[in-house]
């Protein structure tokens, strides 16, 4: 049984998204004989060259998706390489950790009332300093150069990728690279980006491509933070697919085939980035400086990550603010009074969305756990763990649907699913969920399995247990926390979901997400402060499960705490 | 218990990538430690490997291991009958003392709960039943991953290198209860060690692997 659990989760990711791809291509050049287009031709792609404002989108696309990537990338990498382990570094790890499980939508919100003409930022300065006395008539959220919406996006991919660096560093040994360097002269800070940073950027590169391809293709924060008129190509896309007007579906399809080109142009500029940074990093390195002052850029490097940590934070408790505004007039920083009026006015609509949510993030985090613990351990029992060469291949796959704009295939996977038939429901919204959830739940979970020490279950064979006896009994228990914090990554990438639910769904199935976004358009503060708070607080239910539990069941067993 | 058991190793070699990695042919008497000295890298450990089934694919062996006459090496490991003990006690973290003991108690064997109780106080740590290994000390937490070998009715023994981390007088006690213990049961065993002090009080025969 566990034999087929690779090829399966193989297919399941690749299938739907090749099938999606077909599905986008095929009309994009008007094949769709469910709408009566029975003969290839071009003028989806005439009538979309056609749209006004077509260039500014897709230059806004493929702009944030390559600044996105480079600030946020730079940012944690001059705050990594002037780590010093001060208390202050070590908070602000602790601090960024939990930004990774709130929503991409709820930061966008919280950006959003903070920055906004009469958000806390213009409150806080006025009317003393600015002398505003109502909100000042300038559009800074939704700007058209959608500065705000790469911004929305900066301040969550620094913890992602973070993280990412964080997982990969301890295999780099560090410290003794530092150290080494440092004995032939060169400062700290300098050391790290001269023997660290080389060999760390190629273990984290998938998930830089990963977010080049979001942050080029991302639909619920453009639709909160991202430019109106014409708003960003993916957002373009999901209204003429919406259009009333089937006939725009075709142009949909065009638009999804161009999304692809502007992902994988904003790839391909990366790419040439990258050698150039490699040949310019080759001659600062032969160079041989060792580096004089750098107080400067380990400042930047804390200042900046701090900077956008503490804008995610302060986001947040904004959301939380305005969810028990009361009467709330513009210079006034703070509300009048507190309320629960809006919560309890919400309070009969959230029940449904939050069991939906709950429902499907449940379901696909406990499919994609299955199947991640399966195909592990029949890594374990073959004996073959993924050659060096195999294991790229094999990762490269886990991260396709990461790296495939969602709105290119899914968008024909909705067009398939309705040529075959199949109604939207529940289980379709968490097949589609599970796409996203498998990756980020396989990856978070194998590094542990990997690394577990072999002797457990060869002592527990000798002992008698069956192979399955030892998965059960020793495994599963040993590597219950990893598992869970895999289970709770699976969950929060499932709520934050909102193409996916949006799309297969048909609008039919709500959830915390999709209703969150859709309230953008209404502008409600305090409604959206409502909807926000229970999208973000939702991912950390399971976050606090997953450390809590652990250490409630092992609570005396000194030898299971920061366990494998 | 004295039942009498005999492994032999009739003419085992190990190969990878075409290079020998050590030849073996003999009979272990029940009761009798063998041992088998070498460097590390010189695939002592290999031979462990190989006899208990968790051979890595690209080692080739030939040869048979008989077990009581029977042919044990086409055999997956938890039906090979062979116990363990390693460097480190391994001690299951998230199970109790007894909880680590009744692992490896067959599963229709009776009187779990005494037999518990008495294996502990065999080796004077009669009560540590429900304790937490984690707050065992080394000597203890060696002791209890030998009377679960013990309890676990192996009909051989494999010990890798099981004092080497022990401190020096810990050692020497370690070593008589252990090979007392074997001898009584009369557990055909094999030691592999690079401690000239190990083999001598293992008292049975020596072979030395060189490279």
């Amino acid at each position: 049984m566990l034999r087929f659990a690779p090829p399966l989760i193989m297919a399941l990711l690749v299938g739907p998204i090749l099938a999606g791809l077909v599905m986008a291509v095929l009309p994009a050049f008007g094949y769709l004989p469910a709408l009566g287009g029975h003969a290839f031709s071009l003028d989806p792609w005439r009538q979309l060259f056609g749209q006004p404002g077509l260039a500014r989108s897709v230059g806004v696309s493929f702009a944030s998706g390559l600044v996105t990537t480079a600030l946020s990338l730079a940012v944690v990498l001059l705050f990594l390489a002037g780590v010093s382990g001060s208390r202050l570094d070590r908070w602000i790890r602790r601090m960024v950790a939990p930004l990774l499980s709130v929503p991409h939508a709820a930061a966008a919100f919280g950006l959003a009332f903070l920055i906004a003409p009469s958000g806390l930022l213009a409150r806080l300065v006025s009317p003393e300093l600015s002398g505003w006395e109502r909100p000042p008539d300038v559009q800074i959220v939704q700007d058209p150069w959608g500065i705000s919406l790469m911004a929305g996006l900066i301040i969550k991919e620094i913890p992602f990728l973070l993280l990412m660096c964080l997982a990969a560093l301890p295999q780099l040994d560090p410290e003794r690279r530092v150290a080494m360097a440092r004995s032939l002269g060169y400062r700290p800070t300098t050391a790290w980006l001269k023997v660290v940073a080389p060999s760390l950027y190629p273990l984290i590169r998938l998930p830089v491509f990963a977010v080049i391809a979001y942050a080029t293709s991302v639909v619920d924060v453009a639709l909160i933070l991202g430019p109106t008129l014409p708003p960003t190509l993916a957002v373009s896309i999901l209204t003429w697919f919406n259009d009333p007007n089937l006939s725009q579906r075709f142009v949909a399809s065009a638009g999804a085939v161009l999304q692809l080109g502007v992902t994988a142009s904003a790839l391909i500029a990366w790419w040439c980035l990258e050698r150039l940074a490699a040949r310019l990093g080759r001659r600062w390195l032969d160079r041989g400086e060792r580096g004089r002052s750098e107080r400067p850029l380990r400042l930047a490097g804390k200042g900046l990550i701090l900077l956008a940590t503490l804008t995610a934070f302060v986001g947040i408790a904004g959301l939380a603010l305005n969810s028990v505004a009361g009467f709330w007039r513009f210079p006034d920083a703070l509300p009048q009074g507190i309320t629960a009026v809006h919560w309890l006015r919400a309070l009969p609509t959230l029940s449904g969305p939050v069991a939906s949510t709950v429902l499907i993030a449940t379901a696909a985090t406990l499919v994609a756990l299955a199947l991640t613990l399966a195909a592990l351990e029949n890594e374990q029992r073959t004996g073959r763990q993924p050659a060096q060469g195999r294991l790229l291949s094999a990762l490269g796959l886990l991260y396709l649907p990461l790296i495939v704009p969602q709105i290119a295939f899914l968008f024909g996977l909705v067009v398939m699913m309705e040529s075959l038939g199949i109604r939207p429901t529940h289980a379709l919204v968490i097949f589609g969920h599970l796409l996203f959830v498998l990756p980020y739940v396989f990856l978070s979970l194998s590094e542990s399995y990997r690394l577990f020490d072999a002797r457990w279950s060869q002592l527990a064979l000798s002992l008698g247990a069956s192979r399955n006896g030892t998965f059960w009994r020793v495994r599963l228990p040993m590597l219950l926390a990893p598992m869970l914090t895999a289970a709770a990554v699976g969950l929060a990438v499932s709520i934050g979901q909102y193409l996916p639910t949006q799309l297969l769904g048909a609008g039919r199935v709500p959830t915390v997400t999709t209703e969150a976004v859709s309230l953008a358009a209404g502008g409600n503060r305090r409604v959206i402060g409502v909807w926000a708070m229970v999208q973000a607080s939702l991912p950390l239910v399971g976050f606090i499960i997953a450390v809590g539990l652990p250490r409630l069941l092992w609570s005396n067993r000194r030898g299971m705490r920061g366990s494998p | 218990m004295k039942a009498g058991h005999r492994l032999k190793l009739d003419e085992i070699s190990i190969v990878l990538d075409g290079k020998t990695l050590l030849e073996v042919d003999v009979e272990i008497a029940p009761g009798e430690v063998f041992t088998v000295m070498g460097p590390s890298g010189s695939g002592k450990s290999t031979l462990l490997a190989y006899l208990a089934g968790f051979l890595a694919p690209a080692f080739q062996a030939s040869g048979q291991a008989l077990l009581d006459g029977r042919d044990i090496s086409c055999l997956p490991a938890e039906q090979r009958g062979i116990g363990l003990l390693f460097q480190d006690p391994l001690l299951f973290p998230h199970l109790s003392v007894a909880g680590n003991l009744r692992f490896g108690i067959p599963r229709a064997s009776p009187h779990k709960a005494g037999r518990i109780e008495a294996a502990l106080a065999q080796v004077g740590l009669a009560g540590f039943g429900p304790r937490d290994p984690a707050t065992l000390s080394g000597g203890q937490k060696a002791r209890v991953a030998l009377m679960r070998l013990l309890l676990s009715e192996p009909r051989a023994v494999l010990l890798d290198e099981p004092f080497s981390k022990l401190d020096r007088q810990l050692r020497h006690d370690m070593r008589r209860l252990v090979f007392d213990r074997l001898r009584e049961a009369g557990l055909p065993s094999l030691l592999v060690t690079h401690d000239r002090e190990d083999a001598e009080e293992a008292g049975g025969r020596v072979i030395e692997l060189t490279h």
